[in-house]
């Protein structure tokens, strides 16, 4: 930058900071429209692929049993009888209006249905990753960069977790706390009681991986000169690390939690099966299973939105911690 | 100074190597995966029963000296089942990433080298695959094709794939300046020759590292499926499969998951530890 622009336009970087923040959330906003649209198309023709009548699974799938006069008019209903793609036009052109059809399995509009189920998953899922996120900072920034058995005894819980299988987490801690000691409830999505066991085999793994990278840049930075030069102001160790290093060394972990929202969601299908809590990903098992076509591609479309929505906030928070990535960014 | 030694031809120089230090826990690591080999090749060599062999009077018997893991609700041995699990939980996991790294050397190199166009094409398909969660997308799949190990297996690939044609497509962009490309190029060798000689071998030297750990992944990933209820059929030993069998009996029989799902975590575990230690000597020897 010359002298002159400097003078002429008399730059406040905060302002300017948030503007191209501003700038760069639009165009993945753009983007991710162009996900979800891509989403619904490729839902929508898995499910016509798949084989069985949707007829018969609006009419209540293999037990059933319709007349014909029933399915005649049940296809006539729900536009079966038009060809393939000018059910996608109309399914998309309904779509746009926010309008996402009936469930052919629970007879209710979807999007009632995604409003009831939406909250307990979305719940399951922040109380997850902010556990996960208490559980690496604790372990990472008290333990990084100590004696050496501290750190490698650490290091060993850290691979251990992350190799731990959710869905086997769960079990257990299904058969140990809740049939065992009796201390959780051992199924239900009631009250904060039913949300322990589930967020915290969903939590444990998680953060396992991420505790593996910001151990390692926590372990670089500790070595940075200018923790140095905090520590020869006279700062104390604790004050050192998180008020110093942390900031450096959080970046590869906040990048992987982007990536980690997907592996919850995945995660929160099983998690709902095992402890029979009501939410998106075990409505989506049994939609899928009963080939609930606008059901399946509404709870698509929520995971998918709120994984775009997440990775931008991801995005964002990472500019935001690192202002210096901003330059190539923008 | 290490760069000019490695581009040096090295007959005449006595390179001194220092003697291999094993640490325990890729000692370990590599055992146990050795064991697992062994144990899919050969099971009747660790286990004496048959996996599914109905013994209806021996039914939920605790781990023991008869039945070192127990004995599920039909009376089958459970370490048996395990150990005959091995073939394929193994034969799942290096197939699901096989095929994911193929999608992702076809993606990555359509990407790295197509061109502006194409790559911004391979970006936004990566982009969906990734807001796809994995599992939703395997469940679609499995909805199509039925259930059963082929459709698991694609599943499981299909999930892993775009992970990795992430990586491939930064080795190519990488590599793909490379001196050693210019000058292959200028010995006018046709493309694909320089594609698969040159480009495709150096930009995978570092996913090797990525690729072991990627098999324990998607062991847990399949077995994650098979607990659904997606993969084998029942009484077939399968460790998810297993899992999901027991999930009815873990008020009063723990063994029944207990073990299963042990084989998994160790299994994971000792492609992490051995993965890093690869990468370290991969690493240690390139740098």
């Amino acid at each position: 930058m010359t002298s002159e622009s400097l003078v002429n336009e008399l730059p406040n970087p905060r302002r300017e900071r948030l503007a191209r923040l501003g700038r760069r959330a639009l165009w993945r906003l753009l983007g991710g429209v162009l996900v979800l649209w891509a989403v619904a198309t490729l839902t929508f023709f898995a499910l016509r692929l798949m084989p069985g009548d949707p007829v018969l699974a609006i009419l209540g799938g293999p037990s059933g049993n319709p007349t014909a006069e029933t399915i005649a008019e049940a296809t006539r209903e729900y536009g079966l009888d038009k060809p393939l793609a000018v059910q996608y036009a109309l399914y998309l052109g309904r779509l746009v209006q926010g309008d996402l059809g009936v469930s052919y399995s629970q007879h209710l509009p979807v999007t009632r249905v995604l409003a009831e189920q939406s909250w307990p998953t979305l719940e399951l899922t922040l109380t997850s990753l902010v556990l996960a996120w208490i559980l690496v900072l604790a372990l990472t920034v008290l333990t990084a960069g100590r004696r050496r058995w501290v750190s490698s005894l650490a290091s060993l819980a850290e691979t251990l977790s992350a190799a731990l299988p959710h869905f086997w987490l769960g079990i257990l801690l299904l058969a140990v706390f809740a049939f065992g000691l009796r201390l959780f409830p051992p199924a239900g999505s009631d009250g904060w009681r039913t949300l322990v066991l589930p967020s915290v085999a969903l939590a444990i793994p998680l953060a396992g991986f991420i505790a593996q990278v910001t151990r390692e840049s926590l372990e670089l930075t500790l070595d940075q000169p200018f923790v140095l030069t905090a520590r020869t102001r006279g700062l104390s160790d604790t004050a050192v690390r998180f008020k110093h290093a942390l900031r450096h060394a959080v970046l590869p972990g906040i990048s992987l939690s982007g990536w980690a929202i997907g592996a919850l969601i995945s995660g929160a299908v099983v998690i709902e099966v095992i402890f029979s809590r009501k939410g998106l990903g075990r409505q989506l098992y049994q939609a899928v299973q009963a080939q609930d076509l606008p059901l399946t591609i509404g709870i698509s479309l929520v995971v998918a939105a709120g994984y775009v929505l997440a990775n931008i906030l991801v995005d964002l928070l990472y500019l935001w911690v690192d202002p210096r990535q901003q330059e190539h960014a923008a | 100074m290490s760069e000019l030694l490695l581009d040096t031809p090295l007959s005449g120089i006595r390179v001194q190597r220092t003697p291999r230090k094993w640490r325990l826990g890729p000692l370990l690591a590599v055992s146990f995966l050795g064991f697992l080999i062994i144990a899919a090749v050969l099971p009747q060599l660790f286990a004496h029963s048959d996996p599914l062999a109905i013994v209806p009077h021996d039914a939920f018997h605790p781990p023991g000296w008869a039945h070192w893991f127990g004995t599920d609700q039909s009376g089958r041995d459970i370490f048996s089942r395990v150990i005959y699990g091995t073939r394929q939980s193994l034969f799942i996991g290096l197939a699901a990433t096989a095929l994911a790294m193929s999608i992702a050397i076809v993606l990555g190199l359509l990407g790295g080298l197509g061109g502006a166009y194409l790559d911004r094409g391979v970006g936004w398909l990566l982009e969906i695959l990734f807001a796809f969660p994995s599992l939703i997308l395997a469940l679609l799949f499995v909805a199509v094709f039925g259930s059963g190990i082929g459709p698991l297996i694609v599943a499981t690939g299909l999930g892993g794939a775009p992970g990795y044609a992430r990586m491939v497509r930064g080795q190519v962009l990488a590599v793909r300046n490379a001196g050693y490309i210019e000058s292959a190029k200028a010995l006018g060798h046709p493309p694909l020759r320089i594609i698969i000689r040159q480009l495709l071998p150096n930009a995978m030297r570092p996913l090797i590292v990525t690729l072991t750990m990627g098999v324990g992944q998607a062991i847990v990933w399949a077995s994650a499926l098979s607990f659904l209820g997606l993969g084998a059929r029942p009484p077939a030993p399968e460790w998810g499969t297993m899992l999901s069998m027991g999930r009815d009996f873990i008020a009063n029989a723990w063994w029944l998951t207990f073990f299963p799902g042990l084989f998994i975590v160790l299994t994971t575990l000792s492609t992490t530890v051995a993965g890093r230690y690869l990468q370290q000597r991969l690493e240690g020897r390139l740098a």
